[in-house]
Parts: C-alpha cells; structure tokens; sequence
C-alpha cells in the first residue's frame, strides 16, 4: 500500500507502541529486535527495520519515563483510550518519526538524496500517524472511572 | 566499581539502545556490499514458503493478463521462426560463436514476492541452485524490459535485486546512435515506471520517445528494448546529460520473467579482472 510512491505507511509499529507499561527494558529491546528482524526477513532488508523498531523503543521508554509516574501505573498499556488523545498522539508522533527517519535513512544510505528522503519520511510518518491514531479509535475502549 | 554498575543500571535503556542499534546498522552495512551471506532474506525456507502460498491467489487474480502477454509473445515467436524457416540459402552459412552453442539461455521462473515501494526493491523468484541459478545473472521481463541481476541464490529460490534499487546500474544505449550510458532509478524518483539514463555525452541528439536498449557490456545481451525518452531537459551542469525514460517493464504486475544464462560469462570475469583497475 502506498500513496503515489511517497507515502508508505508502516502500520505494525503500533505492535511496539502498545505494549504495556510493565515489561522490563531488556525485554522491550529483544521484542523490538525479533520483530525488526522478522520484518527485514520479509522486505529483504536486513537491519534497516531493526535498528528503526529499537530507535522506537529508546524513544519509547524516554517518553514514558518522563510523561508517567514511576510507581505503580494506573493504566496496564499506553492506549489511546487509556491515556487520553493529547498524550497518545504526542507519544505516536514521536515515536513515529523516530522510527520513520532512521528506517529511510538507512534503507537509503546515502547523504547526496536528503532532502527528498526527508519528504518522503514527512510523509509517510504522517500516513502512518494516521492510520495508527484510525486503529486506535476503532477500537476506542474508554475504561469507566 | 559498584558506582559504575549503578550507572550502568539507571541508564540502562540508553546502553542497550547503544548495543542493539549497533547490530541493527552493523547488519543493514554488511546487507548493503554484494557478498551476502546472510540467510534472513526471502530466499529463506520459511519466508521463501510464506510468499509461495501468498502469491496463489494474486496469481490467479492476473491470470488473463499474464495470458494476454504470453499469446503476444508467443505470436511474436512463431513470427520469428517463421521468417527465419524461409531463410533455406542461409543453411550454408549458419553463424555459429565459439562456443559451438548459443551464448545466452532462457530459464522462465515466477515470482513470488515483489515490492516497488522502497528505496531499494528486490524480487523473489522460484529458481534456485537446483535449477543452475548463480549470481549477478541478469533477469528480463517475458514482454520486453529489463528486471535486474541475481542476488542471493538458496537451494530452490533466488532473490532479484531489482532495477528499482540504488546499486543497479544497466548499461543502456540509444537504439537510434547508439550513445551509451547507464541506467539508474532513486535519486528524486520514486516513481516504478520512470528511470534515468546518466553519463550520456552532451553532443548526441536526443529525441523524445527514441528507444533505449541494453548496450550489451553489462551482463544483458544487447538489443534488449528498456523504454522510450520522455524528458531531455534535466541539467546537470557538466559534459553529460542526463535523461528521463518511461520503462516498458510494468514491474508492479510482474508475474513472470527469464533469468538469462551467459556461457560466457565467467571466461568474460576472469578475463577482464587481469585487467589493471583503473579507478
């Protein structure tokens, strides 16, 4: 799926993006590595979705650790319902673009097409925000306080 | 040494980035040169199995044009056989090279996986070393254009590294003067039906919609149709021009396609390997 060859979205990040809040460091990073690898398996690209799914996970724990308390989550994952669509989007933006620049940059590992590899990475992260944000109010699951 | 370790475990989410992302680039560098080695890729058993059972039913879904395409080759052959049977005076003088055989062999495959949406895009193909497969062959399209080289060969599948990639370069020529240059994609083009032709000197003339084919100094025999001219007025500020072509090769609905044997395509390495490097 793409949007005349510039845009193309990469859906299954919102796998990293809601995994819960509970999971220890190293576990987060080896879950980012196998499906960064599973992912290069199927795109013949090796590395190139690994280190951008493992970006996502530093960008991920970051983010978390300086949005939400330490001690005792009240929510077990970071959904939109959960959270509110202020914090989410702000996470998925980060985390998106963290993802996207690193995997366009090294998919074209040169320096000489950068202007157009930054559009094509604007782009496609905002596709990806998108269907991303989409997913997640389709199954909006606003837990009764 | 205590201290240390409770740095180490406060920042812990930063070290491990620095570990794994390591070995994520470290792979992606290593993917990148032409000796591969590695075994995560489609020509993978599992993988290779997973795009097998996808591609049944897009395979069935272009079945009429896949046969409409194969009729016109098929009555372009029988044309070609044809002419050539009312040639009888030319018996005495068959052109034999010196092989004794012809040079260049067809093998047909199908592909199982195809992607045209990345940077750098590579075909599965259902041919593998069983089959005689090696790398770096070239791979044409049934109807007419170029697809690209070998790059990985495992037991029963091949991966194709693409035209659509940033390391493939074709040598093409002007069919009408025979100026040559070198076929490239990327580099502000994402689109899969448009490619440039580059280091063509600016003396040549070049027309819109002349017809490009394969030079025959890369791998790809020559005469080999790759598009027509759609754009002469890129600058590029020094003695060789740059053009923009429309590809006849649809590779979005590629289905099947003709990896081409060379006989003499090792004797041709070795040979010019002896030369001096001139880079």
């Amino acid at each position: 799926m793409s949007f005349y060859n510039m845009a193309t979205p990469f859906v299954y990040i919102l796998f990293l993006l809601l995994l819960p809040f509970g999971i220890p460091n190293l576990l987060l990073y080896l879950i980012a590595f196998v499906t960064g690898l599973t992912l290069d398996a199927f795109y013949d690209t090796l590395g190139v979705h690994t280190a951008a799914c493992v970006t996502l996970v530093f960008v991920r724990i970051l983010f978390i650790s300086v949005t939400v308390s330490r001690d005792g989550f009240d929510e077990p994952e970071p959904t939109l319902g959960n959270m509110g669509i202020k914090w989410f989007l702000l996470y998925a933006f980060l985390c998106t673009f963290a993802h996207h620049i690193v995997l366009f940059f090294l998919e074209t590992f040169r320096l000489t097409e950068f202007s157009y590899t930054l559009l094509k990475c604007l782009l496609s992260g905002i596709f990806t925000l998108f269907l991303v944000t989409l997913i997640e109010f389709i199954f909006y699951n606003r837990k009764v306080r | 040494m205590r201290n240390l370790w409770i740095f180490i475990s406060r920042y812990n989410a930063f070290f491990f980035f620095i570990i794994f992302f390591t070995v994520g680039v470290v792979l992606t560098v290593r993917n990148n040169s032409y000796q591969r080695s590695v075994t995560i890729n489609s020509t993978n058993k599992v993988v290779g199995d997973v795009y097998n059972n996808l591609n049944v039913l897009k395979k069935y879904i272009n079945l009429g044009s896949v046969n409409d395409s194969l009729a016109v080759e098929n009555a372009k052959l029988k044309t070609e056989i044809l002419a050539l049977k009312n040639i009888d005076t030319a018996k005495d003088v068959v052109v034999k090279d010196t092989a004794g055989v012809p040079q260049y062999t067809y093998l047909s495959a199908r592909v199982i996986k195809n992607s045209i949406t990345n940077r750098n895009n590579f075909i599965t193909i259902n041919r593998g070393k069983a089959d005689g497969m090696e790398t770096n062959m070239p791979v044409i399209s049934p109807g007419r254009g170029v697809v690209g080289f070998v790059q990985d060969v495992s037991e029963h599948l091949a991966t194709v590294r693409s035209l659509l990639h940033k390391d493939t370069h074709i040598s093409v020529s002007l069919k009408r003067n025979n100026a040559v240059g070198s076929l490239v994609w990327g580099d502000r083009n994402s689109d899969y039906r448009k490619a440039y032709i580059k280091d063509i000197p600016n003396h040549f003339k070049v027309n819109l919609k002349d017809t490009v084919v394969t030079s025959g100094f890369s791998f790809f025999p020559s005469g080999i149709p790759v598009g027509t001219v759609s754009n002469t007025g890129i600058s590029t500020g020094d003695n060789f021009m740059t053009i923009e072509i429309n590809l006849f090769n649809d590779f979005s609905t590629l289905q099947y396609v003709y990896v081409i044997k060379n006989k003499l395509a090792k004797e041709q390495t070795e040979l010019e390997a002896k030369l001096p490097n001139e880079q």
